[in-house]
C-alpha cells in the first residue's frame, strides 16, 4: 500500500477551536511505528480533541495531519477508532455481534453486506476480549467493562494498523483493564501504532512507550523514561497557563462582539 | 412545550376550518350512526369503490414509507425532528396553493418541500451559531413556521377567487380524497426511500449508533444524515394529503416506538415497524370511510396508538402486564421457599427428629398469623412440596401436621444451603462481620443459580458449618427423604 519506512502519524502545528474558541495550539508530531503511547494532561486539555481532529471528526482551523503519508480520507481503512463508550447509546436495537461487525464495514464495498469470513473475524475478535459468549446479548444488558470490551473487538475486526483509543480504562474494573493492556501490548509486538488518550498518571508509566503530554499545546512528546518527570508533569498539570488562555478568552469576545476589521 | 404548541394550534385549526364547515362535520357525524357497519365492511374490502382502492394502497405504501424512515429516526433520538419537519411545510402548502391558485399537487409538493428543508436548516443554525439548544430551537420553528402557515391560509379562505375545495384536507388528512398524481407520488417516494434504506442499511445502521465512528472509516456520516433528513421531508409532505400536516409526525413516531419495544434488533423493528404502519394506516382509512369521509389522520394515528398500548401493556420484553406476571411469579416463589426454609430450621431444632411440623410453629417461626400461615401451606400442598395426613373419614386430624413430600425436602434443604454458604462467603471473602450477613443472605437466597453455589462451594472448600455454627444442609441431605 505504502512504502515500509512512512510514519503512521504526522501532525504540523495542527490548531483547534470550538466556537472560535482556541483548544488546541499548533501541535507537532511525528509518531514512528510500533510504538505505545499515552496521551495525558489535565481535564479540558484538548486530549479528545486532538485525537478527534486527526480523523477529521472535528475539523482543525489550520495545520495539517498525515496517516502514513496520506491523507486520512485515503487512509482511513488503515486506521482503527474506540471511541468514548458514552458517546453512544447502548439502547441502541443492535446486538455484540452487530457492534463488531461495524468494524467490517470499512472493508465491505459499497451496498454488501458483511459475509461469512466477516463474521469469521468478529468472532475472533470477539474471543480475544473474552466476549465470545456475547455475541447475541443486546448491547444494554452488557457492564462497562464488557461495554468497552466491544467496543475493542470491534476495533480488532477492522485489522488496522494505527489505533486511535479515546480513554478505553476510563469506568471498567480492574480485569477489563489488565485485559484491555494486554491486548494493545500485543498489537504494539505486531507492529502497530497505538494512541490512547489516558488520564491516570500512575499507571501511565508502565502502560505506555511513549508520552505526548498535553495541555493546550503540546507539552511535550518523547521516550516515556525521558518525558515522565517531575518537571514536565508539573508543566503540563500544574498552574493554568494563563496568558494562553486569557488570549484566547479575548479573541472569543472580539470576535462576537466587536468586528475585528473596524 | 409540546403540549403548548398542542393547545393552540388546535383552536387556529377550529377557527378557521370549522366555522365554515361546521354544518358539515355535525351532519357527517350524524351518518355514522345510521350507517350499515356490515354493509360497509365488505364495500370496503372488496375494493369497489376506486376511491378506497386509493386510500387502501395510499395508506399501506405510507405505512411502509413512514415505518422505515420513522425507526430511524427514533433511534437518532430525532422523534421531535419529524413533528418540527411536518409542521414547518405549511407555509410551503400555502404558498404553493397562490402560486397556482389551484390545488396542484405539484406545486404544493415543491413548496412543501422547500419550507420543510428551510425549517430543519433554520433549526440546525440556530442552534449551532446560538447556544440556544436543539429543543428550544426545534420549538421555536416548529411554531413560528406553523403560525405563517395558518395566517396564509387564513388570508386564502377569505380571497374571493381560486378553487379551495379540499385545501382543509391537508390539516387531518383525507385518504379517500387522494388524486392519481398524490397516488403516484406516494409511490414513487416510497420506493426511493425502501430503495435507499435496503441498500444502504450498513451505512444508516453505522451512523445512527456510532456517528464518530463511521465517519472514522470514511464513511461521509453527515451526507447520510442529510439524505434522511431529506427522504423524511419528501415523505412528511407526500403523506400530508392522506394523514395530515398535525398528525403526520405520529406515524413516523408511534409504529417505529411500537416495535422498538417489541424487539431489540434493527432490521427486525424494521419490518415490524412498516408492518404496523401498513395496519394502522388501513385502519384509519376504513373508519373514515366508515364515518363518511371523517378525517384520516386521527383515526389512522388513533390506530397506531392502540398497537403502541397493546405491546406496551402486553409486549413480551417490556409489557407491563408480563412483567407484572413475572414479578408475581417471582414473588410467590420466594414466599413458597421461606415456607420451606422455615420449615427445615423448626426441625433442625429437635435435631430432625420429629418430622411433623404444626402450623402454629410455623406461623411462629415465619411470624405470620394463622390465616396467613395456612394460605403458605396451601401453596406447598399446591406444589406437591407438603402432605397434611387425614383420618380415615377423609378429615383433617384435630392436631394436625405437615410433613415435607421428597422435593420438598430436598428444596428446604437447597434454600437453606444457599443462605448459609452465601452468609459464610460473605464473612469469609468480603470480610463481613457475621452478624451483618443475615438480611443479605434473605435476598440472595432465592436468586443464587445452581452454577454460582457450585462456585461459592469450591471457592469456599465444600464447608460444613455456618457463619453462625449451624451445619450446612450437604448434597447427602439434598437426597434424605423424609
Amino acid at each position: 500500500m505504502s512504502p515500509e519506512n512512512s510514519i503512521p502519524l504526522e501532525i504540523h502545528d495542527l490548531t483547534v477551536a470550538y466556537h472560535k474558541k482556541p483548544v488546541l495550539y499548533g501541535v507537532d508530531m511525528e509518531v514512528p511505528a510500533g510504538k505505545l503511547v499515552g496521551i495525558i494532561g489535565p481535564n479540558g486539555a484538548g486530549k479528545s480533541t486532538l485525537i478527534k481532529s486527526i480523523m477529521g471528526l472535528v475539523p482543525p482551523s489550520s495545520g495539517w495531519v498525515k496517516i502514513f503519508g496520506e491523507t486520512y480520507r485515503k487512509n482511513a481503512k488503515r486506521v482503527g477508532y474506540v471511541p468514548q463508550r458514552e458517546s453512544v447509546d447502548w439502547d441502541f436495537p443492535v446486538n455484540v455481534m452487530d457492534v463488531v461487525l461495524m468494524g467490517r464495514f470499512g472493508h465491505i464495498g459499497l451496498f454488501k453486506r458483511p459475509g461469512r469470513k466477516d463474521r469469521e473475524i468478529a468472532m475472533a475478535c470477539l474471543e480475544k476480549v473474552h466476549m465470545a459468549p456475547y455475541a447475541k446479548r443486546q448491547i444494554s444488558n452488557l457492564s462497562g467493562g464488557q461495554q468497552q470490551r466491544v467496543f475493542l473487538a470491534r476495533a480488532l475486526a477492522q485489522e488496522s494498523d494505527l489505533y486511535f483509543l479515546d480513554e478505553p480504562f476510563a469506568g471498567v474494573d480492574a480485569a477489563t483493564e489488565s485485559a484491555i493492556i494486554e491486548i494493545l501490548t500485543e498489537l504494539r509486538d505486531r507492529g502497530k501504532t497505538l494512541l490512547v488518550v489516558h488520564h491516570d498518571l500512575t499507571t501511565a508509566k508502565s502502560y505506555f512507550d511513549m508520552l505526548l503530554l498535553l495541555n493546550m499545546r503540546k507539552v511535550n512528546f518523547g521516550p516515556t523514561e525521558k518525558v515522565y518527570t517531575y518537571d514536565k508533569l508539573q508543566k503540563t498539570y500544574g498552574g493554568r497557563l494563563t496568558i494562553l488562555s486569557e488570549i484566547a478568552e479575548t479573541r472569543t469576545k472580539q470576535s462576537s462582539d466587536i468586528p475585528l476589521e473596524k | 412545550m409540546k403540549t403548548l404548541h398542542g393547545n393552540w394550534k388546535y383552536f387556529c385549526w377550529i377557527g378557521f376550518v370549522f366555522v365554515p364547515g361546521g354544518d358539515v362535520f355535525a351532519a357527517k357525524i350524524a351518518e355514522l350512526s345510521n350507517t350499515q357497519i356490515g354493509e360497509q365492511l365488505v364495500r370496503f374490502f372488496s375494493l369497489r369503490d376506486p376511491s378506497v382502492r386509493y386510500a387502501i394502497i395510499a395508506s399501506l405504501l405510507l405505512g411502509t414509507c413512514c415505518g422505515l424512515l420513522g425507526s430511524f429516526i427514533v433511534v437518532r433520538k430525532l422523534a421531535l425532528m419529524g413533528d418540527t419537519l411536518s409542521h414547518a411545510v405549511l407555509p410551503g402548502v400555502a404558498l404553493g396553493f397562490l402560486w397556482t391558485m389551484t390545488k396542484n399537487p405539484m406545486a404544493i409538493f415543491i413548496g412543501a418541500t422547500i419550507a420543510g428543508l428551510v425549517g430543519t436548516v433554520v433549526v440546525h443554525w440556530i442552534h449551532t451559531t446560538t447556544h440556544i439548544k436543539e429543543d428550544s430551537a426545534m420549538g421555536l420553528v416548529l411554531s413560528g413556521f406553523y403560525a405563517i402557515g395558518i395566517c396564509i391560509f387564513t388570508m386564502i379562505q377569505h380571497l374571493p377567487t381560486g378553487n379551495k375545495a379540499g385545501l382543509d384536507k391537508f390539516m387531518f388528512g383525507q385518504a379517500a380524497a387522494l388524486s392519481t398524481i398524490d397516488l403516484i407520488m406516494i409511490a414513487v417516494i416510497t420506493t426511493i426511500s425502501t430503495l435507499l434504506i435496503l441498500l444502504f442499511y450498513k451505512e444508516f445502521l453505522v451512523t445512527s449508533f456510532d456517528y464518530g465512528f463511521a465517519n472514522s472509516i470514511g464513511m461521509p456520516a453527515r451526507f447520510f444524515h442529510y439524505l434522511l433528513m431529506l427522504l423524511l421531508a419528501f415523505s412528511v409532505v407526500v403523506a400530508l394529503q392522506a394523514v395530515g400536516i398535525v398528525l403526520v409526525s405520529a406515524m413516523l413516531i408511534t409504529p417505529a416506538t411500537t416495535a422498538y419495544l417489541l424487539t431489540d434488533r434493527m432490521h427486525r423493528m424494521l419490518i415490524y415497524s412498516s408492518l404496523f404502519g401498513m395496519l394502522a394506516g388501513v385502519s384509519g382509512a376504513f373508519f373514515s370511510y366508515l364515518g363518511n369521509s371523517l378525517p384520516t389522520g386521527p383515526f389512522m394515528v388513533v390506530a397506531a396508538s392502540g398497537l403502541f398500548t397493546i405491546a406496551l401493556l402486553f409486549g413480551n420484553r417490556h409489557g407491563i402486564i408480563p412483567r407484572w406476571f413475572r414479578h408475581a411469579d417471582r414473588t410467590r416463589r420466594i414466599q413458597i421457599e421461606n415456607t420451606l426454609k422455615a420449615v427445615y430450621q423448626i426441625r433442625e431444632r429437635t435435631q430432625f427428629k420429629e418430622d411433623g411440623v404444626s402450623l402454629q410453629q410455623l406461623g411462629g417461626q415465619r411470624n405470620l398469623p394463622l390465616v396467613e400461615t395456612a394460605k403458605e401451606v396451601k401453596k406447598l400442598l399446591k406444589e406437591r412440596y407438603a402432605t397434611i395426613p387425614k383420618d380415615k373419614g377423609g378429615h383433617f386430624q384435630q392436631n394436625l401436621k405437615l410433613y415435607l413430600t421428597p422435593s420438598g425436602w430436598e428444596n428446604a434443604c437447597r434454600i437453606v444451603r444457599n443462605h448459609r454458604l452465601w452468609e459464610l462467603y460473605l464473612t469469609e471473602s468480603a470480610h463481613y462481620q457475621p452478624d451483618h450477613v443475615h438480611d443479605d443472605a434473605e435476598e440472595i437466597e432465592h436468586v443464587l443459580g445452581e452454577e454460582t453455589v457450585r462456585q461459592l462451594e469450591r471457592n469456599l472448600n465444600f464447608p460444613i458449618f455456618d457463619p453462625h455454627g449451624k451445619p450446612i444442609p450437604s448434597i447427602i441431605d439434598l437426597g434424605e427423604s423424609v
